[in-house]
C-alpha cells in the first residue's frame, strides 16, 4: 500500500467540479424565498419618497381595514417595544421604522403583514403619511457647510454632520519629506457610490414559536452568528432560543452583512402574530436602502524624488456615509483599512486624515467585494501612482518597479503600520507586461496616434490585506475576528465538516472538503460540508472581506490536524507499536521500519468507535478556532488596453490581462472563477455602475434600468496568469482571493483611458468613465468630476 | 390535472376576481385558479412549487426568471399567468431527463459556469433557446443571446464556455 493520490481524491490543487452545482443546475437550490412554512404571512415595507422630512402623522386605518391584512407596524409600534432604533455595526444607531423624521429616500416607514404579498403591497399604498419636507444634503460639501441642517438631531451631543475625524501615520515626518521633494504630485478623486446588487435581494422568514419560545430566522446573511448575537442583544431574547439559518444565498458581495430593518420588523411581526412572517425585498428596496459602497472623496499627494522614488504620501479622505454610520468594518478603523494603501511600495513616510459625514442618502458603506475600504485605497493608490509617473515623465511600469517592496525585504512594515510578509511584485509585473506585449503596444499606440486614434494602456498593481483578524486588532463590536471548523469523522470513514463561514457562491462545500482531503487523505466526496445554521455550526464571524480561506479555511486544516493527531494514537494501538514509530503518508499511518505494515485513516476511524486504546475518549470528532497571526497579502497586477473614440468618447477594452498571486490555490478552477467575477465588477465600476442623487436626494439608480450592470455582451474577455508565493503563516499557504480583482481592477481601466488621453491636459475623469464624460474632457481639456448632485431639468 | 388551494381571508374572496387557467408546464397540464394580476413567475414558484425560476429585479432586466414560453425565452416576472392560459411553459425543472442531466446543465457544471446559482436557471433556459435555434453558435452569438441575463459572480466567460461545451455535446449526441 502507498499513499493515496491527492488529485484523484479531490485534494488540494484539484480543479474539482463543484458539489453545490448538483442542486443549482436542477433548480433545486434552497434560497430564502424558496422556503415555505405552514401558516406563513408576508411582509412589505412602505418607504419614504422624500430624502429629508419630518413625519407629521401616519394614518394606517385604511390599510388595517383591508381584507387579508394582519398587522401594520409603524415607528410608534416599534418605539413602544424599544425597537424603533437599532445599533449599527459601527457604534452608531439606525432607525428601524422612522419615528421623528425620514433621513433618506427609501427609508423604512411602515410595514404591512398580510396573507399574501400582493395584499401587503396594496395595503402599503393605502397608508397615508403626512411629511413636512426639510432641506436635503447630498454631498460632503453641503453637509459641512456653515448652517447646514442637522441630519442626526436624534443624537445627543451631535451638533454638526460629522461622523468622525480620524488620522493615522506620521504627520511631522511626512511634512518634512514633502519639504525635501523635487516634485509634488497632486490629484483629486471621487470613488462614486456603487451598490453590490447581488441578483438575489435580501429577505428573511421569522418564525417565533410561543410554545417552545424558540425564534428561528431564515435570513440572507453572510454572518449568521453575528446576527444571532445582535438579535439577542437588540430584542433581548435568550441566545440559545435564537436560531439563525442562512440557506443558499444568491450572491452577497458585502450587501448581506449588515442588519436591516426588514429583518428586525419581520422578527417582531412573527413574535406578535405567532406565525411565520416572510419578507422578500424588491429590487428598488435593495438598491435604495441597503448597504451601498464607496462614496469617498480624496485629495492625494506624493512627494517624489527626480529619480522616481516616492518619499512620502499624504491622503485626505472624506467619506459620505449617508444618514446612519452603519458601515461593516472592524470597530477601531473608522475608515476601514484605507491606510493599507501603498503597501506594495517602499515608502518611508505617510499620513492619512479621514473625515466621515452624514448626508441624506442611504446608509451602508459596506465592503462591496472588498476588505473594508481597500477598494478605495487601492484605486486612489494606483491613480496617484499613474499621475505621479506622468508628472515625472516616467514610464508607468518602471515607476512602479523602482518603488516596489523587494522580494528580500519581507517581512516589511508599511508606512501605516501593517506587516506584509511575502510576495514577488516585480515578477508579477513582468508576467503581466510580457503577456500584454508592453513594448509592442507602446509602439502600436504611437503609430495609431499619428492617424488620430487614441490607444491607452493602464496598469494597476497592489497588495491588499485579506482575512481579518488577527483578534488583537480586528473585532466587530468587540467580538474578535477569529473563525472555526468542526470535523466529525464517522466510523465508516465518512465525515461531516461545519465551519463558522457562510458560502454565497464561493464553493465552500467543494473546497473545504479538499482541505480535509489534503490533510487526512479522505476522498473529498466522502466529506459533507455544512454552513450557515447557528444551531449546528461552530461560532464564526462569517464570510466577507475574503476571510473564508485565510481564517475558516485555516481552521479546517487545523481541525483536520487535531483529528490526525488522535488517529495517530489509534494507529499506534492498532499496529501495536509506540506512537514515535508511526509515520504518516497521505491517507495512511505505517510502521517506520516496515512501510508495508500500516492502517488507513478509515481504519483508524472505525477503531475510534469500536477498538480504541485503553483510557482514550471514544470518537473521532473535534473543533478548531483559528485566530490568524496576521492578515494575508495577495498581490495582483492587472493590465488593460483600450481604444477611445475621439468623436464619441466611447472606449472599448482591447485586452484585459490579470496576474494574481494568492499563494497556494486549493481549487484553481474556483480561484479563476473568483478572479473573473471580480474583474467584471471592476469593469462595471469603471464603466457603468453608478448610484447618484439629484439635489432633492432622489436616488438615480433605483432599478436595473437606471443602475447599469454589465451583461455578457459588454464584458471583456479575460486572460489569466498566475504567480505563486505561499503565505508563510497560513497552514496551507493560501491567501485570500475573492476580492483582489474587484479591488485592483478599476484603476487599470481608468488608467488606460487616462493614458489614451495623455497630452490633452486632462488629468482625471471620475468613475464611471461614461462616454459623455470622456467626450466632455476631450472637448474642454478639463477634468470631469462625478460628484452629486446630478443636474436635473429644474436647475 | 392539479388543483390549487389557497385560503383567503374573510372579505377577500368577494373582492378578488379570479380566472381559471390551464397551462402545460414541462409537458404536464396544470390547471389553476388565479388572480388576473398574478405574474407567471409567482404561479410557477408559489402555485406549482417550482422554485427553480427566480425573480431578481421586477423590471425584466436580470433574466433570473427566464422560462421558455412555446419554446421562446420570456421573462416570467413580466408576464401574467393568465397570458399563459393554453400555452406551453418550460422551466429549469423540465431540463433534465428522468435519468440524466441536459447537456446545458452538465456544461455549466463542467465549465464552472455558476457560482451562487441564482441566475443559473434563467441563464440555462436562455441558453437552451439559443441552442434550439442555433446548434453551434459563435462566442459573440452566445454573448448576444445571453445579454438579457445578468450574472454578478462569474464574469460570463465560463458561462460562454459552458454553452459551447453543451453545443459540442449535443452535436456529438446527434
Amino acid at each position: 500500500m502507498t499513499a493515496v493520490d491527492e488529485i484523484k481524491i479531490g485534494g488540494m490543487g484539484a480543479s474539482r467540479r463543484r458539489v453545490e452545482d448538483n442542486r443549482f443546475i436542477r433548480g433545486k437550490g434552497n434560497y430564502v424565498d424558496d422556503i415555505v412554512l405552514p401558516g406563513m404571512l408576508h411582509m412589505e415595507i412602505l418607504r419614504s419618497p422624500l430624502a429629508h422630512a419630518r413625519i407629521k402623522s401616519i394614518d394606517a386605518s385604511k390599510a388595517w381595514a383591508m381584507p387579508g391584512v394582519r398587522l401594520v407596524l409603524t415607528g410608534e409600534t416599534m418605539a413602544a417595544r424599544n425597537l424603533a432604533w437599532m445599533p449599527t455595526l459601527s457604534y452608531d444607531t439606525q432607525a428601524v421604522l422612522a419615528t421623528d423624521k425620514v433621513r433618506f429616500q427609501g427609508q423604512e416607514v411602515a410595514c404591512v403583514i398580510a396573507d399574501d404579498p400582493y395584499i401587503a403591497k396594496d395595503a402599503c399604498e393605502a397608508i397615508v403619511v403626512d411629511y413636512e419636507p426639510l432641506p436635503v444634503i447630498v454631498n460632503p460639501t453641503q453637509s459641512l457647510a456653515e448652517g447646514a441642517p442637522l441630519i442626526r438631531d436624534d443624537k445627543e451631543n451631535q451638533s454638526n454632520n460629522v461622523v468622525y475625524d480620524w488620522e493615522v501615520g506620521d504627520k511631522d515626518g511626512t511634512d518634512r519629506v514633502f519639504d525635501q521633494a523635487d516634485v509634488i504630485s497632486k490629484i483629486d478623486l471621487h470613488y462614486p457610490r456603487s451598490h453590490p446588487a447581488p441578483i438575489e435581494c435580501c429577505g428573511s422568514i421569522a418564525d417565533f414559536n410561543r410554545a417552545t419560545s424558540k425564534l428561528t430566522v431564515y435570513m440572507t446573511t453572510q454572518a449568521p452568528h453575528i446576527i444571532r448575537a445582535a438579535v439577542a442583544l437588540v430584542a433581548e431574547l435568550p441566545e440559545q432560543m435564537i436560531r439563525i439559518i442562512s440557506p443558499d444565498i444568491g450572491g452577497g458581495f458585502g450587501n448581506k452583512v449588515p442588519v436591516y430593518p426588514g429583518y428586525v420588523a419581520s422578527i417582531l411581526a412573527s413574535i406578535l402574530l405567532e406565525r411565520p412572517v416572510k419578507w422578500i425585498e424588491d429590487r428598488t428596496g435593495n438598491l435604495i436602502s441597503t448597504g451601498f459602497a464607496r462614496d469617498i472623496y480624496l485629495h492625494g499627494e506624493l512627494a517624489l524624488r527626480k529619480d522616481g522614488r516616492i518619499l512620502g504620501v499624504r491622503m485626505k479622505a472624506t467619506a459620505d456615509h449617508g444618514a446612519f454610520f452603519s458601515d461593516a468594518q472592524p470597530s477601531k478603523f473608522k475608515i476601514g483599512l484605507m491606510h493599507s494603501a501603498f503597501a506594495c511600495y517602499d515608502i518611508p513616510n505617510a499620513h492619512l486624515e479621514a473625515r466621515g459625514v452624514y448626508t441624506n442618502k442611504a446608509p451602508g458603506g459596506v465592503a462591496y467585494r472588498c476588505s473594508f475600504r481597500v477598494t478605495e485605497a487601492m484605486f486612489f493608490q494606483e491613480r496617484m501612482v499613474q499621475a505621479a509617473a506622468d508628472d515625472l515623465g516616467m514610464d508607468q511600469a518602471e515607476f512602479r518597479r523602482i518603488n516596489f517592496v523587494r522580494d528580500d525585504d519581507f517581512p516589511h512594515r508599511t508606512p501605516w503600520g501593517f506587516l506584509t510578509d511575502s510576495g514577488q511584485y516585480g515578477k508579477c509585473l513582468d508576467v503581466g507586461l510580457e503577456a500584454i506585449g508592453y513594448e509592442e503596444f507602446l509602439k502600436e499606440k504611437e503609430e495609431a496616434a499619428k492617424r488620430g486614434r487614441l490607444l491607452g494602456i493602464g496598469i494597476s498593481t497592489m497588495t491588499e490585506p485579506l482575512g481579518a483578524g488577527n483578534s488583537r486588532e480586528y473585532d466587530i463590536l468587540g467580538i474578535k475576528m477569529f473563525d472555526s471548523a468542526e470535523l466529525k469523522i464517522h466510523m465508516t470513514g465518512k465525515a461531516l465538516l461545519r465551519t463558522g463561514a457562510k458560502t454565497q457562491g464561493q464553493g465552500h462545500e467543494t473546497t473545504w472538503a479538499q482541505i480535509v482531503a489534503h490533510e487526512l487523505g479522505l476522498p473529498a466526496e466522502d466529506i459533507l460540508v455544512e454552513e450557515g445554521d447557528t444551531d449546528t455550526a461552530p461560532f464564526g464571524m462569517g464570510t466577507y472581506a475574503s476571510r473564508s480561506t485565510p481564517v475558516a479555511g485555516a481552521a479546517v486544516a487545523m481541525v483536520s490536524r487535531k483529528i490526525r493527531a488522535k488517529a495517530r494514537k489509534i494507529a499506534a494501538h492498532l499496529l501495536e507499536i509506540s506512537e514515535e514509530d508511526v509515520e504518516w503518508e497521505l491517507g495512511r499511518f505505517y510502521v517506520r521500519s516496515q512501510p508495508d505494515r500500516g492502517v488507513t485513516i478509515q481504519e483508524c476511524a472505525m477503531a475510534a468507535y469500536s477498538n480504541m486504546p485503553d483510557g482514550m475518549e471514544p470518537g473521532l470528532e473535534n473543533v478548531a478556532y483559528y485566530d490568524p497571526p496576521n492578515l494575508t497579502w495577495p498581490f495582483a497586477c492587472y493590465i488593460v488596453t483600450v481604444e477611445v473614440d475621439p468623436e464619441t468618447g466611447v472606449w472599448d477594452v482591447l485586452r484585459l490581462v490579470a496576474v494574481d498571486d494568492c499563494g497556494v490555490r486549493i481549487n484553481p478552477m474556483i480561484v479563476e472563477g473568483q478572479i473573473m467575477g471580480g474583474l467584471t465588477e471592476a469593469y462595471a465600476m469603471a464603466n457603468m455602475q453608478f448610484i447618484t442623487f439629484d439635489e432633492h436626494g432622489n436616488c438615480i439608480g433605483s432599478n436595473f434600468t437606471d443602475y447599469l450592470l454589465p451583461t455578457a455582451w459588454e464584458t471583456p474577455g479575460i486572460e489569466l496568469h498566475e504567480v505563486e508565493t505561499p503565505c508563510p503563516h497560513h497552514p496551507i499557504g493560501a491567501k485570500g482571493i475573492g476580492e483582489c480583482a474587484a479591488v485592483g481592477g478599476p484603476a487599470a481601466f481608468v488608467n488606460a483611458v487616462m493614458d489614451a488621453l495623455k497630452g490633452t491636459g486632462v488629468r482625471n475623469i471620475d468613475m464611471p468613465v461614461f462616454p459623455d464624460r470622456v467626450y466632455e474632457a476631450l472637448q474642454t481639456g478639463q477634468d470631469v468630476s462625478g460628484a452629486p448632485p446630478v443636474r436635473t431639468d429644474e436647475t | 390535472m392539479t388543483s390549487l388551494f389557497q385560503e383567503v381571508s374573510p372579505g377577500a374572496a368577494e373582492e378578488t376576481p379570479t380566472r381559471q387557467i390551464t397551462v402545460t408546464v414541462n409537458g404536464e397540464s396544470r390547471t389553476a385558479v388565479v388572480e388576473p394580476r398574478l405574474v407567471l413567475a409567482h404561479l410557477l414558484r408559489n402555485g406549482l412549487n417550482m422554485t427553480g425560476t427566480h425573480t431578481g429585479c421586477d423590471t425584466s432586466n436580470c433574466g433570473a426568471c427566464t422560462v421558455l414560453f412555446d419554446g421562446k425565452p420570456v421573462k416570467s416576472c413580466t408576464m401574467f399567468a393568465v397570458q399563459a392560459d393554453g400555452h406551453e411553459v418550460m422551466t429549469v425543472e423540465g431540463l433534465a431527463g428522468p435519468s440524466e442531466l441536459h447537456a446545458i446543465q452538465e456544461g455549466f457544471k463542467e465549465e464552472h459556469g455558476l457560482q451562487c446559482g441564482f441566475c443559473t436557471p434563467g441563464m440555462m433556459m436562455a441558453s437552451k433557446a439559443l441552442l434550439d435555434e442555433n446548434p453551434s453558435p459563435s462566442e459573440d452569438e452566445i454573448r448576444w443571446a445571453l445579454s438579457g441575463n445578468l450574472c454578478r459572480c462569474t464574469g460570463y466567460q465560463n458561462i460562454v464556455k459552458a454553452v459551447m461545451w453543451a453545443a459540442r455535446k449535443l452535436e456529438d449526441q446527434g
